[in-house]
């Protein structure tokens, strides 16, 4: 038998070492949401690398990012340093590792490795209305597009944000949200499940945007990032208004470990996230959305 | 087709209902301007009149001791709100107060209830537009709930 010789050092080890980086901005975004803005450490070949391998970010991608002593999380990027920019994360503290993310100072140090993963089909969106739906802390991984679209705002039609929160105090991005309100062909909506005595604006659950917004389902692309549950309803009210699955894509999350799609933490069904995603033409997944043992 | 029958047929909870029917609504009905702050109707008043956004933005709101008053949803352009003129004892459950200057079409209730009854057909055709309303309403209330943008839960 013929012995096949794997070149596992160069395959395995590159995209398992992380790559130092120094915090340079903290941004408090809510009471549990932060921004961190991160720029590459070391000599100045290993900067020069670290800076090519971010600029090559796709708007979707993820890092893993690596609190020294604590672990590893997959955060998706917020903000690529393509825009001219440092690279940002934007998370929440949910887990122990987010939370010593978050306890992080200008100065700090941490560990980066990526970008990885799928990224969302903004070359595909290209003369087409683009609808975006983002549901809480899923307004951080679509922010990319958002950049880029209003960067090429010629390229695109209609452009439309919906964009639900758990209440007007859980709103991230609160004034980048009324800058792209304010762009010409920019259709921005925000909607709070729970109101609050000095909010004005929409109080109900963003799906039910869907039915009222100006676009065309047989030539638009939708991004949709928030949770499985809120994804599930947003699509249904976008097939109502006849969009077809394909053109429809999702960001799904996960337990992402090794990212290289190696130690199978995320797998879903046939599918690894980090690999095959995390976005994902809805078309793909349809069958495993929502299934409790998946 | 006069103004009225023209905004009532316009309007998406009407979508595509016969003429002899919008003429029958538009008799009972009127489009009224509202301002910031009006209140339309209060927790427990009669459920007199039947409520139909064109543009602008209504607060459902309801009165919780201690806590003041919650708004629970806002009606916005194309929605309808209140069904307690169809439902007994025809009392409002929750108060209603426009945040930005709306423009309404505003049904009297009562007379929608006897036409619905007269025309057998048109309160049909109400009543399957009203609770394919309400079904949205309640599965939209069911996600509030669910509360699917907190922390989730812990697994023990």
């Amino acid at each position: 038998m013929e012995e096949t010789n794997y070149n596992t050092e160069t395959i395995v080890a590159d995209p398992m070492v992380p790559t130092l980086y120094r915090v340079e901005n903290y941004v408090k975004e809510t009471s549990d949401t932060f921004t961190l803005a991160i720029a590459p450490s070391g000599s100045a070949a290993e900067i020069k690398t670290a800076k090519q391998k971010q600029l090559d970010a796709a708007p979707g991608q993820f890092n893993m990012l690596y609190v020294f002593g604590m672990g590893e999380v997959p955060v998706s990027i917020s903000a690529s340093p393509a825009g001219g920019g440092l690279l940002t994360h934007t998370t929440r503290d949910v887990g122990s590792v987010t939370k010593a993310l978050s306890a992080l100072k200008v100065g700090d140090m941490l560990g980066v490795r990526g970008p990885f993963g799928t990224s969302w089909p903004v070359e595909r969106a290209v003369g087409k209305d683009v609808v975006l739906v983002a549901g809480g802390i899923g307004l951080a991984p679509l922010r990319p597009v958002i950049h880029e679209l209003l960067a090429r705002r010629n390229d695109f039609g209609r452009v439309v944000v919906l964009y639900g929160s758990r209440s007007p105090a859980d709103i991230i991005f609160k004034n980048e949200l009324k800058k792209w309100k304010a762009q010409p062909g920019v259709i921005v909506y925000v909607t709070v499940d729970r109101g609050s005595t000095s909010w004005h604006g929409s109080v109900g659950v963003v799906t039910r945007l869907i039915p009222k917004i100006r676009f065309d389902p047989a030539n638009a692309i939708v991004m949709i990032c928030g949770p499985e549950i809120m994804m599930h309803y947003t699509v249904d009210a976008l097939k109502q208004r006849g969009m077809s699955g394909e053109d429809i894509y999702v960001s799904m999350e996960r337990n992402m470990k090794c990212a290289v799609g190696f130690c199978g933490h995320c797998q879903f069904g046939e599918h690894f996230i980090c690999k095959d995603g995390p976005v994902f033409p809805y078309d793909r997944l349809s069958s495993l959305f929502r299934k409790p043992e998946i | 087709m006069k103004t009225l029958e023209l905004a009532i047929a316009k309007h998406p909870f009407f979508h595509d209902l016969p003429a002899e029917d919008i003429s029958i609504i538009a008799g009972l009905a009127n489009v009224v301007n509202f301002k910031e702050g009006d209140v339309l109707f209060k927790e427990g008043a009669d459920a007199d009149k039947f409520y139909l956004v064109i543009q602008g933005k209504v607060a459902l709101e309801a009165y919780n001791p201690g806590r003041g008053i919650i708004t629970i949803q806002t009606v916005e352009d194309g929605e309808m709100l209140g069904w307690s003129w169809l439902v007994p004892p025809y009392k409002y459950r929750f108060g209603a107060k426009v945040i930005t200057k709306t423009e309404m079409i505003v049904i009297n209730g009562k007379q929608l209830r006897v036409k619905c009854d007269q025309y057998p057909v048109l309160g049909y055709e109400m009543m399957k537009r009203m609770v394919r309303a309400i079904a949205f309403r309640l599965e939209q209330t069911r996600l509030m709930f669910m509360d699917v943008y907190g922390k989730p839960a812990k697994k023990y």
